[in-house]
């Protein structure tokens, strides 16, 4: 798609837009269910570029999520809810989110595999608990009352925009660099690619995305509790990420939909929900552990 | 002028083992130097140590009169150090073609930025690294692989990738630990002819790690020894093949295969 | 002010104790296989389960409250968490011996929530927090005005029994030796004639049941046990294992112990007790960030 990639996000996004304006003749079930596929295609895509292609292991991708959906629904809270401070509240939350994922990344750097994939997850718990603790946002019972802000042209514009950037920026000279440090750290330390500058870079996007799905959310749900961001969360976006197969936007996107539309599915047998989850995500790993969807280019 | 790679004295052990103990080199501009010794010798372990992988225990590194020690392995390959891997490190994940062009962003490649808003300074810097990448592809005739994944060619080119990805890098010194390994006599004469272009090409030094001693006389000017981590001999060819202790070192091997 | 500084110490140490018993499971997990055993902590919960059902029908075979039902209880539940525990290692550990450490990880993760929501179905356990049944006669003895539970002093006297054992077990027997041999170097140890697939088989059977010793343990100092039960301890002990240095049996136990210690001293504390699982793993960063290697590992240099 060489040289082609501004014409198919602009097309993306007047599609979303579009589509956004004839959303009134669905079913507003099946539009609440559209709609969290959008938001989950940014979770998963923006947790790929941290965990596929650049090779690191974060289980803390809630914890992201909660600071960009906390941020942007107390800014709508107090400011009022209007079209016009929705986008700005989405990028200060992206943004705060950005500032954890630096947070996180920066400390998180001298370790690797199993032992960063734990401290990611301490750090979303920690978050958590900051928010569970705080009376500012609402303690344990969180927020409520959060205006429903988040349309389908919303959800989906801003996961045509995320898809845009992981895929524009990994499929670059520069963006290699991701790749290379998920291969051989130490190859690519020796070719001149700062691994640190890179893993950052990872983690800091992939919060910043990861935030604006969060206050998509918050806007979507109306309602915001620590316990909707806890490590389950964060499983359910690594699991997307790994059944998609690890770096592959497209497989991503698909695993993003169905992962979403199951659930939904499965709700005749809901007490067995999370039961049928938890062997889906061992048979997977024990047959094909490079993911499902393991077509398109890296 | 201070030489461009110098070491002074340099150590390094391992729990009690001392894989190099107060080794001195020096290479010059454009030379060609070879480094030998038996297996376990230290050859290895000494290009870790100039490329900032290891830290030495004691001693001194300088790169173009300025001390390397501390100084990261990326920033040192950015100053212009280089080299292969003797256990091949390439990008498993990646075609021949985005390799070596992974190699070039330290140098050349844009940021962010322009990746992300594909303007026409991004079209014409992309173009240019895959012209850069082509050319250098050419010289070790891997241009027609271009689209291949890496992991899935021969041996021996896997071996002439690294050397093309680590020229990619621009260095001024290239390090080059057992490239021929693998490779029939034929194959080893064509890569040291190569190797000798490059030099000449892009006016480089390189420091040669081969076993083959036939082919570490023919083509180096000028050759340190090794053994146990500690440098047992140096000169030109001529005088370390009549040096009595490399003789020893070597000793129960036949010289051409040590 | 001394009193209240000996009453924490013994209800630190007793904690810690237990925490010692799960830590060694991770750690000795770790030594043969290099991956961090998510499920542990819900085999942990199982044999607190096995306990809970267990203690009906035993003591109404040998008394109620008495020494011999706790022990046959005891020893049954831990006997049921070794076949778990292998079983779980058979099935959906080793298929995914030689596949990348992280595919192992979130298989455990997969077996954890698997364990945790299977648990919590009506049908199972049910998620409600039920009352564990009193094992042995407690009495409070009072010293001064120092107020112990009889049976703090049984968990502390029992889990220095054990890890006396587990040391006998690891330094001095012929099935230890070949742990040791598996851990330092899985190859070389097969080459040496070492049965590898029977000795991590062992780890995790031996694991497994400590684990189910400490469940049953913490079951008696909480007010009660449901399904998920074993997630807070499991991550302290978890963080024991890292503190005392991932792999090192004595560290886990020191780990375990200081752990314990920690949360009973600074868990009083009135603001913190909210911040709990934060502080936990707020010191399992720091330790990571600063000692990879624990208190008691070293770390090593990787090859290139
Ligand atoms: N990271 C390390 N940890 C422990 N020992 C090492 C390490 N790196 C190298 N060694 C040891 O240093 C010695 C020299 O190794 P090496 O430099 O690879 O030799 P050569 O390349 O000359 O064959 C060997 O005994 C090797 O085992
Ligand atoms: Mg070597």
């Amino acid at each position: 798609m060489r040289g082609r990639e501004k014409l198919f996000l602009l097309l993306g996004i007047i599609a979303a837009i579009g589509l956004s304006f004839a959303s009134g003749a669905f079913n507003r079930y099946y539009l609440g269910i559209v709609i969290d596929v959008g938001i989950n295609i940014i979770l998963a895509v923006s947790l790929n570029l941290i965990n596929g292609h650049t090779g690191q292991f974060s289980l803390g991708h809630a914890g992201f999520m909660a600071v960009g959906g906390y941020v942007a629904a107390k800014l709508t809270l107090v400011c009022g809810a209007s079209a016009w401070i929705f986008l700005p509240a989405l990028l200060l939350g992206g943004g705060v989110a950005a500032l954890a994922g630096l947070a996180v990344g920066v400390p998180s750097l001298r370790l690797r595999g199993d032992y960063l994939a734990i401290v990611t997850l301490g750090f979303g718990e920690i978050i958590r608990v900051i928010f569970q603790t705080s009376e500012f946002f609402g303690a344990a019972t969180g927020l409520t009352g959060i205006t429903r802000l988040t349309t389908f042209g919303w959800a989906w514009g801003l996961a045509a925009v995320t898809v845009y950037v992981v895929a524009c920026l990994v499929n670059s000279t520069y963006g290699r660099g991701f790749i290379a440090v998920h291969d051989d750290e130490i190859a690519a330390s020796a070719m001149g690619i700062n691994p640190v500058r890179y893993k950052v870079t990872a983690f800091v996007i992939g919060a910043f995305f990861a935030g604006i799905a969060g206050g998509l959310y918050a806007h979507h749900k109306g309602v915001l509790t620590p316990s909707g961001f806890d490590f389950i969360k964060s499983i359910e976006i690594v699991v997307m990420v790994i059944l998609g197969g690890m770096g592959r936007t497209v497989g991503v996107i698909l695993a993003a939909v169905i992962l979403t539309i199951l659930p939904e599915l499965l709700r005749g047998v809901a007490e067995y929900r999370m039961i049928i989850y938890s062997l889906l995500i061992i048979g997977l790993m024990l047959t094909r552990p490079q993911g499902l969807f393991t077509f398109g280019k890296k | 002028m201070s030489a461009l790679l110098e070491l002074d004295k340099v150590t390094i052990t391992f729990g009690g083992l001392t894989a190099v103990g107060e080794l001195d080199m020096k290479i010059e501009q454009h030379e060609l130097v070879g480094l030998i010794g038996p297996n376990g010798a230290g050859k290895t372990t000494a290009f870790n140590l100039i490329t900032g992988v290891y830290q030495p225990t004691s001693g001194r590194i300088s790169f173009r009169g300025k001390p390397t020690v501390g100084v990261k392995p990326h920033e040192l390959s950015l100053a212009g150090i280089s080299r292969t891997f003797q256990n091949i490190r390439l990008f498993a994940q990646m075609t021949v073609f985005d390799n070596v062009r992974t190699a070039m962003q330290g140098n050349r490649a844009q940021g962010i930025s322009d990746a992300l808003l594909r303007g026409r300074t991004f079209r014409a810097g992309e173009a240019r690294v895959d012209h850069e990448v082509m050319e250098l592809l050419k010289i070790f005739s891997l241009d027609h692989f271009r689209e291949t994944m890496s992991k899935s060619l021969p041996y021996g080119d896997q071996r002439r990738l690294e050397i093309v990805r680590a020229l990619a890098t621009q260095p001024k010194l290239l390090l080059l630990d057992e490239p021929a390994a693998g490779m029939n006599p034929t194959e080893k004469q064509e890569l040291m002819e190569l190797i000798r272009f490059v030099k000449d090409k892009f006016q480089i030094s390189v420091l040669l790690v081969e076993h083959d001693m036939k082919v570490v006389m023919g083509i180096c000017e000028r050759i340190n020894v090794l053994d146990y981590g500690k440098k047992i001999a140096e000169g030109t060819p001529d005088e370390i093949r009549a040096n009595p202790k490399v003789i020893a070192a070597y000793l129960g091997k036949d010289f051409d295969d040590a | 002010m001394t009193d209240w500084f000996l009453q924490q110490l013994i209800n630190g140490l007793a904690l810690g104790a237990i925490y010692a018993l799960i830590a060694l499971g991770y750690t000795m997990v770790y030594g043969v296989l290099r991956f961090i055993n998510f499920a542990h902590s819900d085999v942990m919960m199982l044999g607190a389960f096995a306990a809970f059902y267990l203690t009906p029908p035993v003591a109404g075979m040998l008394g109620e409250q008495s020494v011999w039902t706790a022990l046959v209880v005891i020893l049954l539940s831990a006997a049921i968490c070794a076949v778990i525990g292998m079983t779980i290692e058979f099935l959906a550990y080793r298929p995914l011996r030689k596949r990348p450490r992280l595919t192992v990880l979130i298989t455990a993760i997969g077996v954890s929530l698997f364990i945790e929501f299977t648990g919590q179905h009506e049908k199972v356990f049910g998620a409600a927090t039920k009352s564990f049944p009193k094992l042995l006669p407690s009495r409070d003895i009072v010293i001064g005005a120092l107020h112990l539970s009889s049976n703090d002093i049984v968990v502390l006297v029992l889990t220095a029994v054990l890890l006396a054992a587990m040391w006998f077990i690891v330094q001095r027997t012929k099935i230890g030796m070949a742990m040791r041999a598996v851990s330092y170097n899985e190859q070389a140890a097969a080459l040496m004639g070492v049965n590898v697939n029977g000795i991590i088989s062992f780890t995790f059977g031996l694991g497994s049941a400590l684990a189910a010793v400490a469940g049953i343990f913490y079951a008696m100092r909480a007010p009660g046990i449901d399904p998920l039960m074993g997630i807070q301890p499991g991550l302290r002990a978890f963080i024991a294992a890292v503190l005392g240095g991932i792999g090192n049996l004595p560290g886990a136990a020191l780990g375990g112990i200081v752990l314990g210690l920690l949360e009973t001293f600074f868990g009083g504390m009135p603001g913190l007790s909210n911040y709990r699982d934060g502080i936990a793993f707020a010191i399992l960063i720091l330790i990571l960030l600063f000692r990879p290697a624990g208190l008691l590992g070293k770390l090593q240099t990787e090859k290139v």
